[in-house]
């Protein structure tokens, strides 16, 4: 029962981080219909940042629960610069273009943000270190749960509910679910759609940061490609659960992390990857609008 | 008369929404028949159902093939099957391949009734290389016909809107329909197009002894072309006659035509 | 003329690079030995690099949308490209082509087996660019698990070879057909997918077949893979190394020129007009009277038929097989040699090849770079030159009065 519980609650904790990224996929695809191949990268990027963040900051001698913070804003930061300029230059001049087009150079995209990374720093993966304290009124359930699990599905529930505050509340938040029905439209209503864009990348970065820096500390490393292989498992969930749909990417999300869980711990590690894809391509065949998702009628 | 296409109690829900209900509808050999109403009345949603893109919820969709008076029920097949038993049809956000050259447009309207596979693409034997030149030869012969031969060889793209227009009509052509289906032919063009226009369609008709359906806008045009009319508004048939009866017909006039009934 | 908001707009632009590439670039940090190193050279050269592309950037956009104004306008759009000129006059193009054939076919007697190998490389990224372009260039599906059957072919022959002791002329007709089988039982269920759905799910078959390949052992000997694959033999008869090279080499080229032979009538018959009619609008193509799933099918299986023939080959010229060779990078620079040549066009994918498999290998300094560079021609490619660098020309008809057409 208490592997069981342990399977349940890691395939929580896993489908936290493919949420926090998945979420990125889902409002992006939502808002311009792509596939942002390079949100992946982004991901990688804010974990990185961080990384190097905790590397200085350790070096200069500061407490631990600081240096976590300021490497968390500092991710976040510069995950959404990058999201905001990748938009701007791989994605903008394609708006109009055939859907072939942008999706290649999404593809681009992310392949040149992960030999940037491997040119300037390196191929080998770095240690990240832990910097979540043990907590002591954890230590009775440490065999089921760590203190690093219970602060990663503490940050995504807090994200989650921030972020559909705002998307439901705010200015931007309807200006984006309005951009999602019809942009022309919306730009017929005076909305910068241009602006709705560009806050949606950065808001799917910034998430994408969050989890990147959880998942590496949850790991303990990282280099130059895990961004792809997690992105496609967060875009896997994003499908799963109706790409477009928040709540949709979020469910999809959990059940790829305790079907990944549960089938490696109980079937075998070595075919870890396979599940996701195996997944995709039923998902896709049998309901390809997701579990949440409408099915689109394109107009003739 | 002879019938070509009957559709019976034809509906069609998405969701919760009945986008049409009930709707009866039939054309005859050699007539030309418009379907109109206010926009968002389920129109094109009717085009789609008949044509294959959405399979109606309910109804029948019946052709009669080769004037034979046993129909043949055709709901729910695939587009590609439909334009194969001989209706074609054009868009109404004209949907040509932009890439392609006006010929090429058309010789894909051919494709249907060509039978060259991979092998013999790539051997190209006799009956490959007579097949080819004969859809050359056709295609070329149409063109003629609809006025697009001096831009044989231009790219689809590069055509002037009006030709762009006559165009999908030329490639639904190649397709060897005994009914044309017409999805707003006269939409964006200068009252000289629409002329022109009007007697392409006539010109079809009588000669091709193509029949047609159209769905149209543009009261003048409607009027003059059309043997038939049916009046649809928000999925349900409203009114049927002939141009002079549609035109007197209180209901239209409340529901649609309103002060363009003397135009 | 340079104006002083472009001088300020390059500015920012540079400012706003130095910062976002602050950390990566700047700071290398090795946590293990608890060292930092400060490179505050790459900072300056960021900043001047930006500020010069910067104009670069803005000089080519508004090139571009002074072409889109064009064509709006209704205008010519700007004059036939080079390549399609020389290609158009014969007095060019007929001796280049004998030239070409000349210099290929004495090509291994010039130069040194090293060289002769790196070619027969490139020619077998023809084939495979060849191949995609069916799927992509033609017929407009985004296959990003075209290495897959790349795969299927080189471990058919690899374990047909293993253990019914088969030849490779044996094995390349199976490869062939076996190619086309995966082509079909993985096109099926793909293909009601949207054009951006198909993508990600052909990746995830790829992957799914690497992954395979990789942990089970008991079938495809997993990650050390399978060694000692005989080359091709001669009538029988088994050839030295340095003949067998050379052996392979013309088998490639013949091969190549087959793949341009098939591609070439294809794409001007019915079935490659059925293709290009569905890249360019697949609602209108079904209205035409097109089967959507047997079109695109066709495509599928044709484009893996090539993938895993030229995987038999690479199985033969390698004499050797393992996961590594079939990653998804693979795919992703078949997919550059496309879109760099020009998707759909012959001549474009054959320049493709050539340039990106050979300019890493004679190049060496840059060949650290080859990913980095893909990716950006990937983007800028899309962005400004979306045909690729030798677009694909049309077959024109040309009518002596009505009755005979013929190709001009």
């Amino acid at each position: 029962m208490d592997y069981f519980l342990e399977l349940f609650l890691g395939g929580l904790t896993r489908g936290s981080i493919y949420a926090l990224i998945a979420l990125g996929y889902t409002m992006v695809y939502g808002i311009i219909g792509l596939i942002n191949f390079a949100h992946g990268e982004i991901y990688m990027i804010g974990a990185f940042t961080a990384l190097i963040v905790i590397s200085v900051l350790t070096l200069m001698g500061m407490n631990t629960l600081a240096i976590l913070v300021i490497a968390g804003v500092i991710a976040v930061i510069y995950s959404s610069a990058y999201g905001y300029t990748v938009e701007k230059i791989a994605y903008k001049p394609l708006r109009n273009a055939p859907r072939l087009s942008a999706l290649i150079s999404a593809i681009g995209m992310s392949l040149f943000l992960q030999n940037y990374v491997l040119l300037a720093q390196t191929s080998d993966f770095l240690p990240f270190p832990c910097l979540i304290p043990d907590f002591e009124f954890m230590e009775p359930y440490a065999h089921i749960i760590g203190s690093t699990e219970i602060v990663i599905l503490i940050t995504t529930a807090v994200v989650m509910v921030l972020l559909t505050i705002m998307i439901k509340f705010t200015k931007i938040g309807k200006a984006m679910r309005a951009t999602s029905q019809d942009k022309t439209m919306a730009m017929l209503v005076g909305i910068n759609v241009n602006r709705v864009i560009s806050v949606t990348f950065i808001v799917g970065s910034a998430t994408a940061a969050i989890g990147g820096v959880l998942i590496a500390s949850h790991v303990g490393m990282i280099n130059f490609y895990v961004g792809f292989i997690a992105g496609i498992k967060a875009f896997v969930a994003a499908v799963l659960g109706g790409i477009g749909s928040i709540p949709g990417a979020v469910l999809g999300s959990f059940i790829l992390g305790w079907t990944e869980s549960f089938a490696t711990g109980y079937v075998s590690s070595d075919y870890e990857d396979v599940f996701a894809f195996l997944f995709l391509v039923l998902i896709l065949i049998f309901r390809p609008a997701g579990i949440l998702g409408r099915s689109e009628k394109y107009k003739i | 008369m002879e019938p070509v296409l009957k559709v019976q109690n034809l509906g069609m829900n998405f969701g919760g929404l009945r986008a049409l209900d009930d709707l009866d509808l039939d054309v005859d050999k050699n007539e030309i028949v418009a379907l109109i109403g206010p926009n968002g009345a389920g129109k094109t949603t009717f085009f789609n159902c008949i044509t294959g893109i959405y399979p109606p919820t309910d109804g029948d969709v019946l052709i009669f093939t080769h004037g034979s008076d046993r129909p043949e029920r055709i709901n729910g097949i695939k587009p590609n099957r439909v334009t194969e038993k001989g209706l074609a049809r054009t868009f109404q956000n004209i949907r040509l391949f932009p890439n392609m050259t006006v010929l090429e447009n058309v010789m894909i309207g051919r494709h249907c009734r060509m039978h060259a596979g991979v092998l013999g693409a790539i051997l190209r034997g006799k009956s490959t290389i007579k097949e080819e030149k004969k859809a050359v030869e056709d295609s070329y012969a149409i063109l003629e016909k609809i006025g697009l031969a001096q831009f044989v060889d231009e790219f689809a793209k590069n055509l002037p809107y009006g030709a762009q227009r006559r165009l999908e009509i030329a490639r639904a052509m190649a397709t060897e329909p005994f009914l044309l289906l017409l999805d707003e032919p006269a939409a964006g063009m200068n009252p000289n197009e629409t002329q022109e226009l009007d007697e392409l369609i006539k010109q079809i008709r009588d000669e091709e002894g193509i029949s047609i359906l159209l769905i149209e806008h543009d009261m003048k045009l409607v009027m003059s072309l059309s043997d038939r009319i049916f009046v649809v508004d928000y999925g349900k048939k409203i009114a049927q006659g002939t141009p002079e009866e549609v035109r007197n017909n209180p209901v239209v006039i409340k529901a649609y035509l309103g002060e363009e009934v003397d135009a | 003329m340079i104006k002083f908001n472009e001088i300020k707009r390059a500015f920012l632009v540079s400012i706003w690079f130095m910062f976002l590439t602050f950390p990566i670039m700047v700071i290398r940090v090795n946590p293990v030995e608890r060292i930092v190193e400060w490179r505050w050279k790459n900072m300056i050269l960021v900043g001047i690099g930006s500020f010069l592309l910067s104009f670069v950037w803005n000089y080519l956009m508004k090139r571009k949308e002074l072409g889109v104004k064009k064509t709006e306008a209704g205008e010519e759009t700007g004059t036939i490209p080079l390549a399609q000129r020389i290609l158009g006059e014969k007095r060019i193009y007929i001796p280049g082509l004998v030239a070409i054939g000349v210099f290929t076919m004495v090509f291994p007697l010039i130069f040194s087996m090293y060289q002769t190998t790196i070619m027969t490389t490139a020619l077998i990224y023809v084939m495979l660019g060849l191949g995609l372009n069916i799927v992509v260039g033609l017929a407009g599906l985004l296959d990003l698990g075209y290495v897959a059957f790349y795969a299927v072919g080189a471990y058919a022959y690899a374990l047909l070879n293993y253990h019914f002791g088969l030849g490779f002329w044996m094995a390349l007709p199976i490869g062939g057909v076996l190619g086309a089988i995966f082509g079909i039982l993985l096109g099926f269920p793909v293909l009601r997918l949207r054009g951006d759905y198909l993508a990600i799910v052909t990746l995830g078959f790829g992957e799914i077949i690497r992954i395979i390949l990789e942990n089970w052992n008991e079938f495809s000997f997993g990650p050390s893979g399978i060694a000692n694959i005989p080359r091709p033999s001669l009538f029988g008869i088994d050839l030295s190394v340095h003949s067998s090279i050379i052996y392979i080499y013309y088998i490639m080229i013949a091969l190549c020129l087959f793949t341009v032979f098939v591609v070439n009538r294809l794409q001007d018959s019915r079935i490659g007009r059925a293709w290009i009619a569905l890249r360019e609008d697949e609602v209108a193509c079904e209205a035409m009277g097109i089967d959507k799933a047997k079109t695109k099918l066709t495509a599928f299986s044709l484009g893996a038929t090539w993938a895993s023939m030229a995987g038999v080959m690479f199985a033969a010229k390698t004499t050797f097989v393992n996961p590594a060779s079939f990653t998804i990078w693979e795919s992703i620079m078949i997919l550059c040699i496309v879109v760099l040549g020009g998707m759909g066009s012959i001549i474009g994918v054959i320049a493709g090849a050539l340039v990106l498999i050979l300019t890493p290998e004679y190049l060496r300094a840059f060949s650290e770079y080859r990913m980095l560079a893909f990716g950006t021609m990937l983007v800028v490619m899309m962005i400004f030159r979306p045909g690729g660098f030798i677009p694909n020309v049309r077959r024109v008809y040309k009518f002596e009065g009505v009755k005979s057409a013929d190709k001009s």
